[in-house]
């Protein structure tokens, strides 16, 4: 069985509408974040977190209410919403904002909800999830983060510079930062916070795009061999169409996994699973379209590593390879 | 069979036993009371707390305090030093938590004042003279930092004794962060959480004062015979109006300022009665503590002796005679109250104070939906996959379904015998696994097809494939790998637990996809005829 048999699309063809296609998603993300904000976890952000709940069933406004009038004037900048299933019965309530971290009340503001929520008379609850994250790690979670992915994306390029071309390492990295940056900005359109486990996600979807898009530059590389005098433009469509089954496949089988996440893994794994289904789709359309695009713009008019180290040197070859390029 | 082959075959069902029986087998015999030896049921996978629930803590351990108290006990020394030996000065001053500064020492007993200074003070302070008599110690840089880190120490050492008091199991008590100054403090199933926070935070700083005047209603009253001025060897320490009931309102006390015994004179601490038979904390001393506690009773009978925890008096009993060994802590506590706070003495005292700066709670509900819908979700999903599998690439599908199982139960083995720790981040570092594991299989296949379509027959075209697609995974694979590692080395708790999946995960993909999938093509393949054209693929 065979997805496609001896495809040949010109991809490369493509490739400024693509990158078009995917500055105009990045653009539009870059709009949203700056109207509406990038809705930062407490992780990273700071600030309380309560899940409560509930026995029976309690309109969402009544809890609402009596957040609002809860002393000492969290109600102003609360977030009350329904967390999981409706027939959970379970409130969330966000506040942005902790208690003192150094007189030891970190958690002031989350008893203050919880005791209003008890004097409201909404039916006995329990909270089963409490966050307070304090300003301190919360800026520290966000730089070490930071300083992490962007230490691990110079090592990624290091790597593929050596074993391939620069221009492949700049086309690799360029790609897995494009899926990064799609994928904020889809969860900036569906509202979605950036919490931990949404960082996973993202980190998960880098691990993949490179891998993907380490296929093809290989199946590139293996094809420079046998292809001396072609340039770096076809030598790529080339690859990216005997790769073609392996990529649609691996993003199928991948996607089908995820996908069961997102249905069935719950309130807590809903945001992890929603990045990796945005990111596996970006990766794979990154992958065919963005990483090579780069590599052949970077290159531009350049020779080749392989090309210039391998000893070609019967002088039709020469010639076919400067007719090439 | 070759022999080549069947070694292969050997070492895959050999790998395969070795970590079935140390991953997957403890989960089985816990569940269903099947037979196992204790240091293979010790070995299991831990739940992390956002799948278990319990309380994560950080907090900081304000270090400053203990140099602080250092330097207050140094310059305490050098005034009780100065005045056995008769050598005057004006005052003495703590400045900073790392500095002192004595004003006016008599100019003409400057070389006495010196050797003075330098037998108390020369271990960890430097000292520059100014004019006038005025001196000023400066506590050593490497002093610092030595005695940061063994505030911090000590303080993880306190924390560990107290939440093994509470009788928490698996507690992870660590330091965390760059700072160095954060304890991170996991108790996973501890449901009390305020009273959980209370032991663990609380200083538990005893220390038993000999009271010089007082209880007085206002600090004023207390000064009256004092000329309103605090003796430079003296304190004024605060309790409440009815140390019974600890009634609102406060009660002032003059004590001495150096103790006449501290926590860490303690042996023990117990709960017991008080005269009036309520709960009291009964404590017995050290040896050492005992000599000196004889040596003060013993010598101030009839004064009273304030009992200080965490710089409240909490009683202030007076000495009917000489006591050695054993002491009591009355002040109107509940049995709850007097529990802890003879676990805390029993623990120790910190260091220093602490703040929290995190604080999550999670509910085990929470945590068992979680996990009941993560593995719910990991079945589909691999079912999803594997009907894919079987149906696309027919009896290879099959070698490529036995690879993933073997790589699963590889990578969930390590991680038990690593003693390693579950978590969401975790889980997601193992769906890219299995993601990359199904595609370096289906990297394997489409080129194996390539290899069939140019008719070299199957036996070649699997030598070839796998020749080949073992550079492509080759290099996916190390590059992932640098990665992960920079995500271990420089992200926070969660980064590091995907990082470490990760990790561990590629290395036995490695593995199962270059040699245990072609042994099983091989084994295939050692059926049919030397020539065969065509696999099942």
């Amino acid at each position: 069985m065979k997805i496609f048999d001896n495809p040949n699309i010109d991809f490369v063809k493509w490739r400024w509408h693509a990158i078009a296609l995917s500055l105009l998603i990045i653009v539009a993300g870059a709009v949203t974040i700056m109207t509406r904000g990038l809705q930062l976890g407490v992780d990273f952000a700071g600030g309380t977190i309560v899940v409560v709940k509930f026995d029976q069933a309690v309109p969402i406004d009544r809890v609402r209410a009596a957040v609002v009038a809860a002393p000492g004037g969290i109600g102003n900048d609360a977030v009350v919403q329904e967390y999981g299933d409706a027939s959970q019965h379970q409130v969330l309530v966000r506040v942005a904002r902790t208690g003192e971290e150094s007189s030891g009340n970190l958690s002031k503001l989350a008893e203050a909800v919880v005791a209003a929520l008890k004097q409201a008379n909404l039916g006995s609850f329990t909270p089963i999830n409490t966050e307070i994250v304090g300003p301190v790690v919360g800026e520290q979670l966000k730089r070490q983060g930071l300083l992490a992915t962007v230490l691990s994306m110079g090592g990624i390029l290091v790597y593929i510079a050596l074993r391939f071309q620069v221009s492949f390492a700049v086309g690799a990295v360029a790609a897995t930062l494009h899926d990064v940056l799609v994928t904020i900005a889809f969860l900036a359109f569906f509202k979605y916070d950036l919490t931990l486990n949404v960082i996973a996600g993202l980190l998960t979807i880098t691990g993949y795009s490179v891998n993907d898009t380490i296929v093809i530059f290989d199946r590139v590389r293996e094809n420079m061999r046998s292809m001396r005098r072609d340039n770096l433009s076809h030598i790529v469509n080339v690859a990216v169409n005997q790769t073609l089954g392996r990529t649609v496949i691996t993003a199928g089988t991948a996607f089908l996994s995820v996908i069961a996440l997102f249905l069935f893994g719950g309130e807590v794994l809903h945001g992890l699973a929603f990045t990796m289904l945005v990111g596996i789709i970006s990766g794979t359309y990154s992958t065919v379209f963005i990483a090579a695009a780069i590599a052949i713009m970077w290159q531009g008019r350049k020779p080749l590593k392989g090309q210039v180290a391998a000893p070609a040197t019967s002088p039709e070859r020469k010639a076919g390879r400067r007719r090439a390029s | 069979m070759n022999k080549n082959l069947r070694w292969r075959v050997i070492t895959v069902i050999a790998v395969f036993l070795v970590f079935f029986s140390v991953g997957i087998y403890p989960l089985l015999a816990g569940r269903f009371h099947w037979p196992a030896p204790a240091w293979l049921l010790a070995n299991q996978l831990k739940l992390g707390l956002d799948l278990k629930g319990g309380v994560h803590l950080v907090m900081r351990v304000n270090r400053d305090d203990a140099l602080q108290t250092s330097t207050e006990t140094t310059a305490e020394q050098l005034r009780e030093a100065l005045k056995t030996a008769a050598v005057g000065f004006s005052a003495i001053t703590v400045t900073s938590p790392t500095s002192f500064r004595i004003e006016g020492v008599q100019a003409d007993r400057d070389a006495e004042f010196r050797r003075i200074a330098e037998d108390q003070t020369a271990a960890n302070y430097d000292r520059t003279a100014g004019t006038s008599g005025t001196h000023d110690f400066t506590m050593r840089p490497n002093i610092i930092k030595d005695m940061r880190e063994q505030t911090m120490v000590q303080a993880l050492d306190t924390i560990e004794r107290r939440a093994n008091e509470l009788g928490v199991a698996e507690s992870n008590i660590a330091r965390h962060g760059s700072a160095g100054d954060q304890l991170l403090v996991q108790l996973p199933g501890v449901t009390d959480v305020a009273r959980a926070k209370e032991i663990i935070r609380s200083t538990a700083r005893l220390e038993l004062k000999l009271v010089e005047d007082g209880p007085a209603a206002t600090r004023e009253a207390l000064l009256q015979k004092h000329n309103g001025q605090v003796p430079p060897d003296m304190e004024i320490v605060t309790g409440a109006a009815d140390l019974r009931t600890s009634e609102a309102g406060t009660m002032f006390f003059l004590v001495r300022k150096v103790a006449a015994v501290t926590g860490s004179d303690l042996r023990t601490a117990s709960v017991g009665l008080d005269e009036n038979s309520r709960p009291a904390v009964m404590f017995s001393m050290k040896p050492e503590g005992a000599r000196k506690f004889g040596q003060v009773t013993g010598s101030n009978v009839g004064r009273s002796l304030a009992i200080i925890l965490d710089d409240r008096v909490q009683s202030y009993p007076r000495i009917d005679n000489r006591i050695t060994g054993d002491g009591r802590i009355a002040g109107g506590f509940t049995q709850q109250e007097a529990a802890d706070l003879a676990l805390k003495l029993r623990s120790g005292a910190l260091p220093a104070s602490m703040s929290y700066l995190e604080e999550r709670v999670i509910g085990p509900s929470l945590g068992q939906d979680s996990i009941r819908a993560g593995v719910t979700a990991s079945l589909v999903g691999l079912a999803l996959v594997v009907v894919f599998m079987l149906v696309y690439y027919k009896l290879s599908g099959v070698n490529a379904i036995v690879a993933m199982v073997i790589n699963l139960i590889i990578l969930l083995g390590m991680m038990a015998y690593a003693g390693f720790t579950m978590t969401l981040p975790g889980i997601a570092g193992f769906i890219l696994t299995m993601g990359m594991g199904v595609d370096s299989n289906v990297l394997i296949f489409e080129r194996i097809k390539e290899e069939l379509a140019a008719n070299r027959g199957a036996r070649s075209a699997i030598k070839a494939s796998f020749e080949r697609v073992f550079l492509t995974l080759l290099d996916t694979h190390v590059t992932s790998l640098i990665a992960a590692a920079f995500l271990f080395q420089f992200g926070t708790g969660p980064i590091r637990g995907f990082a470490l999946t990760l990790v561990i995960g590629l290395m036995t993909n490695l593995f199962t996809s270059i040699f245990v999938s072609r042994t099983l093509f091989e084994l295939a393949l050692s059926r049919r005829a030397a020539n065969a054209q065509t696999i099942s693929i």
